[in-house]
């Protein structure tokens, strides 16, 4: 099946990603509840061990890059209830993942109405 | 018989969820949005209906990757909010019509739509918000729901014109409900927006505008685009407008539009508003 031509800067969550991603979306559906949360602070290293993430789904955590754990299967949905354990929003996340400050990511959302 | 007195479309963003919390409702940055919503309260003053039909998409909470229904109807006692991960406040839980929702089920089955049923299902902020907006205050629902959830987290999603046409099929079992109820449907969701990818802020207010100028007349001008040009068109998660689609396709035949407000941004989201009603006959 020919499949259309892909959306600059776009990722779709389609069931390749679905499949490379189980086992991090996973670990970021628990955070729905605080002690998960919780047993994430206080432990992440076997947090993440518990929930069988690979090297590279791993890392993308350490480093808290969003686009390094969306190429690691992340879905938004997901993963931002792991950025809210750090105390970040869609905003913070948006301007990491266009290279922005948080107020110039802002500046830009609000010249789109313009 | 049932009565379907109108269609309410509006964006669910979390972070109003936050802004109801603290009160900004004045807040210059929140009034030009919470204002559209004044006269809407009065629609439903007027209007009085008894049941919503909440068209919505679970963000994660009572849905994960394990088991992914496309199409998902509610039929339990009340639907309970719960801890979505990042801290707004729940709602008090919303009573359900669990005759009406199988009523649903049973019709929408019959017409070929393999639909999941739900007696236990978590509603998060995308039936929540549109809740405390539509109804704010005290908690004391005025209404009864049945919860329609459509998958946008895991693509394939189903095509924009098969939620037109589930929310046709929604309309239909509506009308032919026995009781005397008055129903509103709600589609809640987008408008353009994307949370993810180099692409992330990205909105289309120029889309946006026609698709709510065309939504009453002419639903097939977005209904008939593929999945792949919606998001390219409004964002990965601008695709949301589906249930905007479906809403609109429970008034079936031809709406006029009696309320509508859009305003960029909120959070990061072009946020829209829309009550439609059938056109007289």
């Amino acid at each position: 099946m020919s499949r259309p031509q892909s959306i600059p800067g776009t990722h779709l969550f389609d069931g390749a990603a679905a499949m490379k991603g189980y086992a991090l979306n996973k670990m970021c559906y628990s955070f729905n509840s605080a002690a998960n949360r919780e047993a994430f602070k206080q432990d992440e290293d076997g947090y993440c061990e518990r929930y069988g993430l690979n090297a590279q789904q791993r890392e993308a955590v350490r480093h808290r890059n969003v686009l390094e754990l969306i190429a690691a299967g992340g879905n938004v949905y997901y993963l931002a209830k792991l950025a809210g354990i750090f105390g970040l929003d869609v905003q913070d996340l948006g301007a990491q993942q266009t290279g922005l400050s948080k107020d110039e990511f802002k500046a830009k959302l609000v010249a789109a109405g313009r | 018989m049932a009565k379907i007195v109108g269609a309410i479309t509006t964006s669910h963003v979390p972070a109003i969820g936050k802004a109801i919390a603290r009160n900004l409702q004045d807040d210059p940055y929140w009034k030009p949005f919470f204002d559209g919503f004044s006269q809407v309260h009065r629609w439903l003053e007027r209007v009085r209906p008894d049941v919503a039909v909440i068209l919505y998409n679970d963000h994660g909470l009572n849905f994960f990757l394990d088991k992914m229904p496309t199409f998902a109807v509610g039929a339990a006692p009340e639907y309970r909010n719960a801890d979505e991960g990042w801290g707004i406040p729940t709602i008090p839980p919303v009573p359900g019509d669990q005759k009406l929702s199988w009523h649903l089920i049973e019709r929408l089955v019959g017409e070929e739509f393999d639909i999941t049923t739900c007696q236990e299902m978590l509603v998060d902020h995308a039936m929540t918000i549109p809740m405390a907006l539509l109804w704010p205050g005290t908690g004391a629902w005025p209404v009864r729901t049945v919860p329609v959830c459509i998958n946008t987290v895991q693509h394939p999603l189903p095509s924009a014109l098969r939620c037109y046409k589930l929310g046709q099929a929604v309309g239909r079992a509506i009308e032919a409900y026995e009781e005397d109820l008055r129903v509103v449907v709600i589609g809640t969701g987008g408008l353009s927006h994307q949370l993810d990818g180099e692409r992330a802020g990205f909105i289309n207010k120029t889309f946006d505008l026609e698709f709510m100028e065309k939504l009453p007349v002419d639903p097939l001008w977005a209904a008939r685009r593929s999945n792949h040009e919606l998001v390219e068109l409004t964002g990965t998660q601008g695709i949301e407008l589906v249930m905007w689609l479906a809403a609109r396709g429970a008034l079936g035949g031809e709406a006029v539009t009696v309320h509508s407000n859009y305003h960029i941004p909120i959070s990061n989201t072009a946020a829209g508003l829309m009550v439609m009603e059938r056109r007289a006959a």
